[in-house]
């Protein structure tokens, strides 16, 4: 048994960003799964009016409303929780606020016909980014009967080159009001997500530009306060290859002989050639190996916990997104 | 079953030795390799002879620096390729911010600018809008084109999801400043317009709401910043169907690239339809980072059969790393990642096949996935070195 459960005890909203492509949005429901387990319930957000939540639990397009998509992966026998998601879209998000905080519903629709919303949303500066982020961490401190209507909520968050001011809502919102009821719920939300309750989580693949990425986001957030998570490292390609093999490999001095041996031993035609053939193969892979190495490397000095997870060959389903969450589980993720 | 189709070849070095091209835009979706396509094309240009300025993006950093790209001051500079040719190379690095500025301050009086472009919503709009960066985009690729001081432009652009967005997203903005709303908010300035009475009703709403929520100094800075804005509005469309329709002329080209992934090939098929209809001229697709094994004549299963084998072979006595005995591990190891490499490269294929089966007549070119990232002049010779040369299969 580890001195903690889990890595991130304490946290209940989990926001997840990383450069493009790199797989927040697989990993945000991977760790929504592994962390739904004790029969609690998790939510999982999006914010980009992406529908990536339905595409990848192969279910209908996400509305502005919480709907169970899934169960959570069981641990120590237990079945796991229910999973919840939610897309928010910020015309949604705006009708929403305009409702809870001042019982506007019919000025709202009203407002949307005549394209204010819209409008408002697009371009009030931060006023799409508080709301968003507002409806996430109001889920986050959801109360009924006296307890979190949610154990956790994760957030699959806008990429790293807009993660910063994405977070900083009430900076951002300073340039739109400087005082007012919604500089006010800036306020509130930034209170939120500057608070140990919020963690930060990078998602990165052994890449240059993603780990570059990763580098500066951290070292941005950590200058903006907030509260930083892990690194999960996505996409990991492993092999059975011996390091001293993977080094000599890398440093071109490998054994030609001894794999045309084996070759030959394995029955195949002219070992000779076919060896030095895979031998070149070997030397590329090595080298990216250590190449791979370095990033590791540089991705540790950044002092966050780490995860790795594999890269699922043939497309994620949702077979691979629980071994996905119990990979999570497993490094302490969740 | 038919044979797989055969794409025609993309022959960048006949396209970039072809005077009367003049624009090159590079086009796809997220990561597949815009910018460094855009700078490897520019540098071979200029290394042919070509009077080149490549318009970029979002280099990584060690590549804009290798470009000598290191102030963003949105202007094109040299770059010393120190390869002796009769061309010439400039490269700059968008800021869209700035183009957007540049642009305000050229068409309102410098009182009326300064009001713009301290007011909240511009800094919005110019820094964050989905969309600007595109427009700006193009707005640079047409002020590049009538200073007319090269014979070449490549064009990176904009990361975004879709390689649709570069075409889509300069409209959306002209649309967006030409809106319902900007028009509603503006007629209180204009009294007698029919749509008036129609609309106070829901405009002394809207005030009341938005005073309500937000307070009355947003609404005040709405105001402003769209009755600054009025006289640029139309504007704005207006260059976005001159650059648009630029992009229609002969000696524009494009080029889609795409990774050899589904997602990537469903985008660039996207791409490659709409460039159809709109008539805008499509070079072909840079199939790039395509994974080549060395022994492609070892396949996949024979491979892994080989490699159960050895494993095999060594399990009973465990004695594969005493004395003596031969060592299987290493070429077992080899052979399971030859056979992980060979599968990757069938999928590979595959998926190219599938695309090529959709769009017959589009040329292709490959390149190989490098070793490393592309992050020097020399890495960016390599790549187009790549383009240029046959195939290594297929
Ligand atoms: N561990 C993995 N193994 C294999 N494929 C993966 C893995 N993680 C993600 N992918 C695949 O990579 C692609 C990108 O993943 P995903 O959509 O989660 O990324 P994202 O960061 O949310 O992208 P975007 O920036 O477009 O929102 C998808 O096709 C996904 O299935
Ligand atoms: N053929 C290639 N082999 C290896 N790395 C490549 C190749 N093409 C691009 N890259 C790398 O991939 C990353 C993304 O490329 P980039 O050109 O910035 O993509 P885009 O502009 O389409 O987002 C960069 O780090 C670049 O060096
Ligand atoms: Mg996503
Ligand atoms: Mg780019």
């Amino acid at each position: 048994m580890r001195a903690r459960d889990t890595d991130w005890e304490g946290v209940r909203l989990h926001v997840v960003t990383g450069k493009g492509g790199t797989g927040k949005t697989t990993v945000a429901a991977a760790l929504a799964l592994a962390l739904s387990y004790n029969g609690g319930k998790v939510l999982l957000i999006e914010v980009e009016g992406r529908q990536g939540i339905a595409r990848l639990f192969d279910c209908p397009p996400l509305p502005y409303a919480e709907r169970k998509v899934g169960i959570g992966l069981g641990k120590d026998g237990r079945t796991g929780g229910d999973l919840y998601a939610l897309a928010v879209d910020p015309e949604g998000a705006l009708l929403d606020y305009l409702d809870m905080f001042y019982g506007l519903r019919h000025a709202g629709q009203a407002l949307t016909r005549l394209g204010l919303v819209d409008f408002a949303t697009t371009i009030a500066p931060g006023l799409s980014d508080v709301l968003r982020t507002g409806k996430a961490t109001e889920a986050a401190r959801r109360k009924a009967g006296g307890r979190e209507v949610y154990d956790a909520v994760v957030m699959d968050a806008p990429p790293t080159g807009r993660i910063g001011r994405f977070l900083n809502v009430s900076v951002e919102v300073s340039g739109l009001a400087k005082v007012g009821p919604v500089r006010n719920h800036a306020d509130t939300v930034a209170r939120v997500i500057r608070s140990p309750q919020t963690a930060v989580h990078f998602v990165t693949t052994l890449e240059e530009m993603p780990i570059q990425e990763t580098l500066d986001g951290l070292a941005e957030l950590r200058s903006l306060g907030l509260q930083l998570g892990g690194i999960f490292i996505n996409k990991v390609h492993p092999d059975g290859l011996a390091e001293a093999d993977l080094k000599a490999a890398a440093e071109g001095r490998t054994n030609e002989a001894e794999i045309a041996l084996g070759l030959k031993a394995a029955g195949l035609a002219d070992a000779q050639t076919l060896a030095a053939g895979l031998a070149i193969e070997l030397g590329e892979h090595a080298r990216n190996v250590a190449l791979q190495e370095r990033e590791r490397r540089e991705l540790a000095a950044a002092g966050q916990p780490r995860y790795e997870l594999p890269a699922i060959t043939d497309g994620i389903d949702l077979g691979g997104l629980y071994r996905l969450a119990e990979v999570l589980r497993n490094q302490g993720a969740a | 079953m038919n044979p797989p189709a055969v794409p025609p070849r993309l022959d960048t070095d006949a396209l970039i030795d072809d005077r009367r091209t003049r624009i090159i835009v590079c086009c796809g979706s997220g990561g597949v390799g815009k910018t460094t396509a855009a700078a490897a094309i520019g540098l071979r240009a200029a290394e042919r002879g070509r009077h080149v300025v490549v318009l970029t993006v979002d280099p990584a950093r060690r590549l804009a620096q290798a470009m000598g790209l290191s102030y963003l001051d949105n202007i094109p500079r040299p770059v010393d390729t120190g390869f002796p040719s009769d061309g010439s190379l400039h490269a700059m690095m968008l800021d869209m911010k700035r183009t957007f500025d540049e642009i305000v301050e050229a068409h309102a009086d410098p009182d009326r600018a300064a009001q713009i472009l301290a007011n909240p919503f511009y800094q919005s709009l110019s820094s964050s809008f989905a969309g600007t960066q595109e427009y700006m985009a193009m707005e640079k690729l047409g002020q590049l084109y009538r200073t007319d001081e090269w014979d070449l432009i490549v064009v990176d652009t904009p990361p975004s999801r879709s390689a649709l967005d570069f075409l889509d997203a300069p409209q959306r903005l002209g649309r967006f400043l030409d809106g319902r709303l900007i028009r509603l908010l503006t007629a209180p300035a204009k009294p007698g317009r029919a749509y008036m009475k129609m609309l106070t009703a829901g405009f002394s709403l809207v005030t009341g709401t938005l005073t309500k929520v937000l307070g009355a100094q947003v609404l005040k800075d709405m105001q402003t910043f769209v009755t600054a804005f009025d006289t640029m509005f139309g504007g704005f469309r207006e260059r976005a169907d001159t650059t648009y329709r630029l992009l229609q002329t002969p000696g524009t080209e494009f080029i889609v690239l795409a990774a050899p992934e589904p997602d990537a090939l469903r985008e660039a098929s996207y791409f490659v339809e709409r460039l159809a209809g709109e008539r805008m001229p499509l070079a072909g697709l840079i199939l790039n980072r395509v994974h080549i094994p060395a022994a492609t004549r070892l396949s996949a299963a024979r491979s892994i059969a080989a490699a159960e084998t050895l494993e095999n072979h060594e399990m009973p006595n465990g004695t594969a790393e005493s004395a003596g005995s031969p060592r299987y591990a290493l070429a077992a190891g080899v052979l399971r990642l030859h056979a992980e490499r060979m599968q990757l490269a069938v999928r590979e294929r595959r998926v190219a096949e599938h695309f090529t089966a959709a769009h017959p007549t589009v040329p292709v070119a490959e390149v190989a996935a490098q070793p490393e990232d592309v992050h020097d002049l020399e890495g960016l010779r390599a790549i187009g070195l790549s383009l240029a040369s046959r195939p290594a299969r297929g």
